[in-house]
């Protein structure tokens, strides 16, 4: 990786933030987002995540990215992972397991339909004051 | 192998109904022309179609359950069926526009931001969590990550960002809320000894126990702390920094490394930083296990490699820091505040929080509470909001009892304080103090002697034995809540107690001891009749100091809930439990050691402490 | 064993400042700090035996005596001590038969307290190895054991 310049960063910046979210005509069409701080993974985060990919592969789905982050803040609801499909606000999800996880992709990601007796809450945290 | 097709296990079912209401509506047709349909997609041997009879559901007629998964297509017809087959069989992706969704479930899932636990949380320190991989330095810049280290390097001169994080009024986030420009400026201004060179370090060192802010931080958006140090190095003049991390953060450790990596290959650390000339590079030191490193001038000689002893200050580490150089120490949470106090500006920051506190402060919220987790909230905020709106309360309808914050360095803040606003000025008036954040919420179910002995023991334990008030002070003051905590205590006890808190605090050398007697002090101040309960009547209200307690069982549970069931007997470390299966238990009060097993084991609650 | 620690010592570049990252790389390899490996840590970067000693036990990391295969962490930080952790701990030396800070004579388990992992929001917690279990209640540590015993 070339070292970056100021004007490079700015570029990056900006390309990066396109690719972040799914979009129409875009690489990915949904985007699965599980929460791995030490506490997520201590819940069992990595079963989640374990299960999401062998789910991913079983399906040979190409336009879903998995990814993971640290952790969303609310220890006693872990795991925790937030899907997000094109156009829609992301969905965060609470008390998973393998199974439920499974069925969140089948389901939301794949169906577009939320699955509401999991669903915390749809949209993002305020960053702003 | 021989198989026999009605034998062949399918990856998909198809329920066609085949009711006389999904008949008339064409169940035929449709199950006709799935078969078609998959069979040109060679799926035969995958999925069947299996007619079924009436589900009830004849109004959305022809209905179609696939299994397993339980996806309820409604209401389909036969040119439909193409795409279907293409989407769901073949390519896994169910079709949300074909399925049934019962009307209870269209209402809405709640907004995130309206759900209370978040509702009043404002996230600055925290403004990547959940959003970035740590592990992609991309993500993170497209988040505005290093926008401000541009800013700083060719907009901005040392003392102008000295002067903007002094403006916006940010104060240490480690515990003491030492005005973070004020701490720079000295550093800026300390002459090097042999014109040597200045340095910053990043305290991530978090000890206090129920304190996990940092470790989060470092986790989720390490490149925030990597940013605001470049910036604060260039602002001092610091041309190496370190990040010392605990030792018992391993995950933190990796992410930082990563992270430290992906920035040097991207040249924002490094020789010659964003091409500006600007050269600054950051090690990590792992703890060791000694809380007492988060004391700045014991962590200075750890990371030097020596014991994590502190020194007399002054000299402050501004002036004789690392290897007697300059240095400018923050913590975690300080450092990811700088970059966006930089980008958005000082008026920005200053205008969230209090006239003293500014900015936000994050806490983790544990103990006995509905919502635990990591809360980023604006300085200014009560208790009361905290712990009811965003902890959701305490879990089992039990009573708030107090909040302690501070660790093993503050105190226990009762429930009549509960509208205390969360600034470092009101928390220090309340006896307590802001501390790293560490908020831990106690109930009714807490005895507040024996959580005064806890932090005494987790002090005396940690004191690292260089001063003799710290040393033998902690111990005694251990010696005498532990023979409360077990009925030995005497009336003057309370009187001692106060005498050797005075004494440590003002004679201990560091921060840890100074500051070891205050847990005690403040829950003597709010609970003096639970330590006065102990002494006199050698009772413990919250039934929380076992060598108080009676454990007895309540024959008539025992016998008509349990039947017996010898779970206590079995399990009880002392045989001090009579009775045999499908008799009522009894304890033996001469044989018991009070371990509380039989009371945890019961599923009848039939154990009783008094 | 020589060979391997003077590798790690090598890594660091023989700076003395460095002793206590090269215990740590010792004592991750070892899961503990034998005599010999201290001696020759010393010899290495020419620093006295004493030094490394006082260094090995002043901090908690270290271990002069070997651990368990599987050694189990209980976690004594607030949070977890006001739901409850002493119960645990207290559970598992009955149930390992060995006090805290020893080790089983199979070399199977260790007992250890610590103060606070960082995971308070699943308080209690025990780590057992690297692996970390939340909300751990005395009934459930017989299952616990069971687990790694195998």
């Amino acid at each position: 990786m070339p070292k970056l310049t100021i004007d490079e960063l700015a570029k990056m910046r900006d390309r990066t933030r396109r690719t972040l979210v799914p979009r129409e005509g875009g690489e990915f069409r949904a985007k699965i987002n599980v929460h791995m701080g030490t506490c997520g993974i201590a819940a069992g985060a990595r079963a989640v995540m374990t299960a999401l990919i062998e789910e991913a592969e079983r399906r040979s789905l190409q336009d879903v990215l998995l990814t993971s982050s640290g952790c969303a803040g609310l220890c006693s609801q872990e795991p925790m992972m937030t899907v997000e499909t094109v156009g829609k606000p992301p969905v965060k999800y609470v008390n998973l397991d393998p199974a439920k996880a499974r069925e969140i992709l089948e389901k939301h990601v794949l169906g577009g339909s939320i699955v509401r007796d999991y669903a915390l809450g749809v949209g993002s945290e305020k960053t702003d004051a | 192998m021989a198989e026999v097709a009605t034998a062949r296990t399918y990856r998909l079912h198809l329920m066609v109904c085949a009711g006389t209401g999904c008949v008339s509506n064409h169940a035929f047709e449709l199950k006709t022309a799935l078969e078609r349909e998959i069979e040109k997609h060679k799926l035969e041997n995958e999925v069947t179609v299996v007619p079924t009879g009436c589900n009830g559901f004849c109004e959305r007629g022809p209905i179609l359950v696939v299994q397993p998964g339980n996806v309820f297509y409604q209401q389909l017809s036969v040119k439909d069926v193409p795409h279907l087959v293409e989407e769901h069989f073949l390519k896994g992706r169910p079709v949300a526009k074909f399925m049934y969704f019962p009307p209870e479930e269209k209402t809405p899932v709640p907004v995130l931001s309206d759900i209370p636990f978040f509702k009043k949380q404002v996230l600055v320190a925290l403004r990547n969590r959940g959003l970035i991989d740590p592990e992609k330095i991309e993500e993170a810049i497209a988040r505005d990550g290093y926008k401000a280290l541009a800013k700083a390097l060719t907009e901005m001169s040392p003392e102008a960002i000295i002067s903007e994080i002094a403006r916006s009024g940010l104060r240490g986030r480690g515990g003491a809320g030492f005005p973070t420009g004020l701490k720079w400026q000295l550093v800026r201004n300390a002459v090097s000894p042999n014109g040597g060179a200045k340095y910053v370090v990043c305290n991530g060192d978090e000890g206090d126990p129920g304190a996990f802010m940092d470790r989060s931080i470092l986790e989720a958006d390490p490149h925030a702390v990597i940013e605001g140090m470049v910036i604060g190095a260039k602002a001092i003049g610091a041309a190496a920094g370190f990040v010392y991390v605990r030792n018992e953060y391993p995950l933190a450790v990796n992410r930082l490394a990563v992270a430290l990596e992906q920035a040097r290959a991207f040249g924002l650390l490094g020789r010659d930083i964003l091409g500006t000339g600007f050269d600054f590079d950051i090690r990590i030191k792992r703890g060791a296990g000694a809380f007492v490193c988060g004391e700045e001038t014991a962590l200075i000689a750890s990371i030097e490699g020596r014991l994590g002893e502190p020194r007399p200050r002054p000299p402050y580490p501004a002036q004789s820091g690392l290897w007697g150089k300059p240095t400018c120490i923050n913590n975690v949470e300080t450092w990811a505040n700088v970059p966006v106090i930089i980008d958005r500006g000082s008026a920005w920051f200053a205008g969230i929080g209090t006239a003293t506190s500014k900015g936000t402060k994050v806490f983790s919220l544990v103990g006995k509470i509905n919502n635990t987790g990591l809360v980023e909230v604006p300085m200014g905020i009560t208790l009361r909001e905290i712990i009811s709106d965003i902890g959701g309360g305490i879990p089992g309808g039990k009573a708030f009892k107090a909040v302690q914050t501070g660790g093993p360095s503050g105190g226990c803040i009762p429930k009549e304080q509960i509208d205390l606003p969360i600034d470092y000025e009101s928390l220090a008036a309340a006896g307590s103090m802001m501390g790293s954040g560490g908020m831990v919420v106690m109930d009714e179910d807490t005895c507040m002697v024996d959580v005064a002995r806890y932090f005494l023991s987790f002090t005396q334990d940690e004191s690292c034995g260089k001063c003799t008030p710290c040393r033998e002070g902690t111990k005694a003051m251990l010696d005498v809540l532990t023979r409360i905590t077990e009925g030995k205590g005497v009336p003057d006890d309370i009187a001692l107690l106060e005498d050797l808190a005075s004494a440590i605090k003002d004679t201990a050398l560091c921060g840890l001891g100074k500051t070891a007697p205050n847990p005690v002090l403040t829950t003597l101040r709010y609970f003096r009749d639970e330590y006065e309960t102990h002494i006199r009547d050698r009772k413990c209200p919250a039934h929380v100091c076992r060598q108080l307690n009676i454990y007895a069982i309540d024959p008539r549970l025992c016998l008509d809930k349990g039947k017996g069931c010898d779970v206590c007997r079995r399990n009880c470390a002392s045989e001090a439990i009579s009775g045999s299966k499908g008799e009522a238990h009894a304890v033996l009060q001469d044989k018991c050691i009070k371990c509380g097993v039989c009371a945890d084991v019961c599923a009848f609650g039939a154990v009783r402490v008094e | 064993m020589d060979q391997r620690i003077s590798e790690i010592v090598a890594k660091y570049g023989t700076d003395p400042g460095s002793v206590i990252a090269i215990l740590q790389d010792v004592q991750e390899e070892l899961h503990y700090l034998p005599r010999a490996a201290l001696e020759r840590v010393a010899g290495d970067l020419s620093v006295p035996l004493s030094r490394v000693l006082s260094l090995a036990t002043f901090y908690k990391a270290f271990s002069l005596k070997p651990k368990g295969r599987h050694p189990v962490h209980v976690c004594l930080g607030t949070a977890c001590h006001v739901r409850g952790a002493q119960l645990v701990l207290e559970k598992f030396e009955r149930e390992l038969d060995i006090k805290t800070g020893e080790t089983s004579p199979d070399r199977a388990f260790s007992l250890d307290a610590v103060r606070c992992v960082g995971c308070c929001g699943l308080a209690p917690v025990v780590m057992v190895g690297e692996e970390v279990h939340g909300k751990i209640s005395p009934a459930k540590v017989a299952g616990l054991v069971k687990k790694y015993r195998k």
